[in-house]
């Protein structure tokens, strides 16, 4: 069926799993306010919100599967992109529920909002994934953003997460102001909010040189870039990973970052394909400085939080070559590669959730020192975490395709973007360096005398860590289940896409 | 008029992004943010008159967003005088590395 969005009822029939999500989240709201804080009732909340994602995730999917479709005139998008991004948040959302049920006494929460505002969050980032007007991304954008920068400060007795709260919100907010400047100079140029008509008005009026237009993109290409950590707008990165309770910079560091990357890559393919000429280099070199920047600093890491901080920078400039690479296969790569990525920085930070103290909230890679020889399961599910974030074969299951279809997106790219995938190639080289270091002293090293027994890990959290290392080497096993499904999820319209009438967009180095 | 309206809207958010850039201030980098914010909430309704009403509805939106994120910010900003006496950015420094 296709929906007519210009109709109310079928708009809301469109929005029915954000809908439900939001009404659900309210409610709970209501639920977790009603009665004095406690650990039980943070519990009691937290299984709730973990109910209605899994309902949400049960609509999604059924949507998904009735095939359906929308017309252009709209603000949403019903596409199999927007529901596999719904499916990689929604998924995320229940591990960080899951995690945070578990790790909230370690910090010392007992406040059952903390539940709910995860499940804002997410419903922010489904409206990311499915927006099609710079309205409604600027929304969801805020919704998404408003909700995480409360959970950055949840542990209100640590220093450190204030001080997180803060630089994210600081910089959070920066970021909007560019982003929005950038939109409204598009809006300017073209006269046109909506996704769609963007790219229209630029092929019927031929404004590929508008200098407004131009000088608009390059500042919604900076507030993205802060938003999806890409060097030199990372800063605040490795600071809010760390300072943030450890269940929550796994929600960053996984979800958030899809849904933005996810905004991204509808506005840039439907929107600006034409401009690719003015875009593109800006793009390339962003990709290269936050792939070089990354991996060199993440060298130097002591602390595991701050080095997977700089991990999922170096993993924006991955996915940057597949806008870069703007073709339909880049962008079956893209949500390839995102699937993998989600799966194993979220396992990474479900381990660091699980070795911290009690009270403690420094997460030393020292710490992991002989951890075979204690916890050996945890140390072998941090082993393919991060042997899959290398992309390493076999062992690193999915991680391996992800950065092998990339580098194939690149390779075949229309523009030719040889020399972006040999630095992809060597700057994973280096990568080598701080993921095998980590493995190295897990395997390698004897446990030091004194060394605090890691504290028991809850079931909850098994229950994660099994799911993502079952997923990771199983669809590394059978890669092509996941391909067929990206394939289908792969911006269906994009090969159909009138902007493709143009011709081939030249890009030379 | 546009042009000018423009120009005083670029003027505005040149001057809140050099304040964010240059105060170490919390709350004066917060009110350099809205500055920023404002600045294209005028740019909107610039252009609202040769596109239509499309950015006035934005402007809407926006200022509904900016209040949010101001109950918010504050309260983050409450938060961190708590803990260290101070919203100074300088004293701001457990997390480094």
């Amino acid at each position: 069926m296709t929906f007519d969005l210009l109709n109310p009822v079928q708009l809301s029939s469109a929005l029915l799993p954000d809908l439900l999500l939001v009404a659900g989240a309210i409610l709970l709201m209501l639920m977790a306010a009603w009665r004095p804080d406690s650990d039980a009732r943070q519990r009691t909340v937290g299984f709730a919100s973990i109910g209605l994602l899994v309902l949400t995730m049960g609509l999604v999917v059924w949507m998904a599967v009735s095939g359906l479709t929308a017309s252009d005139k709209g603000v949403i998008a019903v596409d199999g992109f927007r529901w596999m991004v719904d499916l990689v948040v929604l998924l995320g959302a229940i591990g960080t529920i899951a995690l945070a049920i578990e790790h909230n006494v370690r910090d010392g929460i007992v406040q059952a909002e903390s539940h709910v505002l995860v499940l804002f969050a997410t419903s922010g980032m489904m409206i990311l994934a499915g927006a099609r007007d710079l309205m409604v991304v600027f929304l969801g954008i805020e919704i998404m953003s408003v909700a995480v920068y409360v959970l950055a400060g949840l542990n209100r007795r640590s220093a450190r997460s204030a001080e997180a709260s803060l630089k994210y919100f600081l910089l959070g907010a920066f970021a909007t102001g560019f982003l929005l400047y950038g939109i409204a100079l598009v809006y300017g140029a073209t006269g046109q909010t909506q996704i769609v008509e963007i790219g229209n008005a630029i092929r019927r009026f031929d404004l590929t040189n508008d200098p407004m237009l131009l000088v608009g993109i390059g500042l919604m290409l900076i507030g993205m870039g802060f938003k999806v950590a890409a060097a030199p707008f990372h800063m605040w990165a490795p600071d809010v990973y760390d300072g943030s309770p450890t269940p929550i910079s796994a929600f960053m560091a996984a979800t958030v970052k899809a849904a933005a990357f996810a905004t991204f890559m509808r506005i840039w393919y439907e929107a600006f394909y034409n401009m690719f000429s003015g875009w593109a280099p800006s793009v390339w070199w962003l990709a290269v400085v936050t792939m070089v920047v990354g991996n060199v600093v993440a060298l130097s890491q002591k602390n595991i939080k701050r080095m997977l901080a700089y991990s999922s920078i170096v993993h924006s400039g991955y996915l940057l070559v597949a806008v870069t690479a703007a073709s339909a296969l880049a962008s079956t790569a893209f949500t390839f590669y995102v699937v993998a990525y989600t799966l194993a920085t979220f396992g990474a930070f479900a381990v660091v959730a699980s070795m911290q103290q009690l009270g403690e909230t420094d997460a030393r890679i020292s710490d992991y020192e002989g951890l075979w020889h204690v916890r050996p399961w945890l140390a072998t599910a941090m082993a393919v975490y991060l042997l899959a974030l290398l992309g390493f074969p076999v062992f690193g299951g999915v991680g391996f395709f992800a950065k092998w279809y990339l580098i194939q997106a690149a390779l075949a790219a229309p523009a030719g973007l040889t020399i972006l995938a040999v630095i992809l190639v060597l700057t994973s080289v280096i990568s080598a360096g701080y993921y095998l270091q980590v493995v190295r002293v897990m395997f390698m090293k004897p446990r030091p005398e004194g060394a605090p027994e890691p504290l028991p890990v809850g079931s909850l959290t098994r229950a994660v860590l099994a799911v993502t290392v079952v997923l990771i080497l199983g669809l590394g096993l059978f890669p092509s289940r996941l391909v067929e499904m990206t394939q289908m999820n792969a911006f269906p319209r994009y090969p159909f896409s009138p902007a493709l009438q143009m011709g081939q967009p030249q890009f030379r180095r | 008029m546009l042009a000018e309206s423009l120009a005083l809207s670029a003027l505005l958010f040149t001057i809140g992004v050099v304040g964010v850039l240059t105060r170490r201030n919390a709350i004066i980098l917060f009110m350099c943010v809205e500055l920023m914010l404002n600045a294209v909430n005028l740019s909107f309704v610039a252009l609202s008159k040769v596109h239509g009403v499309g950015g006035q509805v934005f402007v809407i939106f926006v200022m509904t967003v900016a209040a949010a994120e101001a109950a918010v910010g504050l309260a983050i900003i409450i938060a961190i005088f708590r803990h260290r006496q101070s919203v100074n950015l300088e004293d701001i420094n457990l997390l480094k590395g």
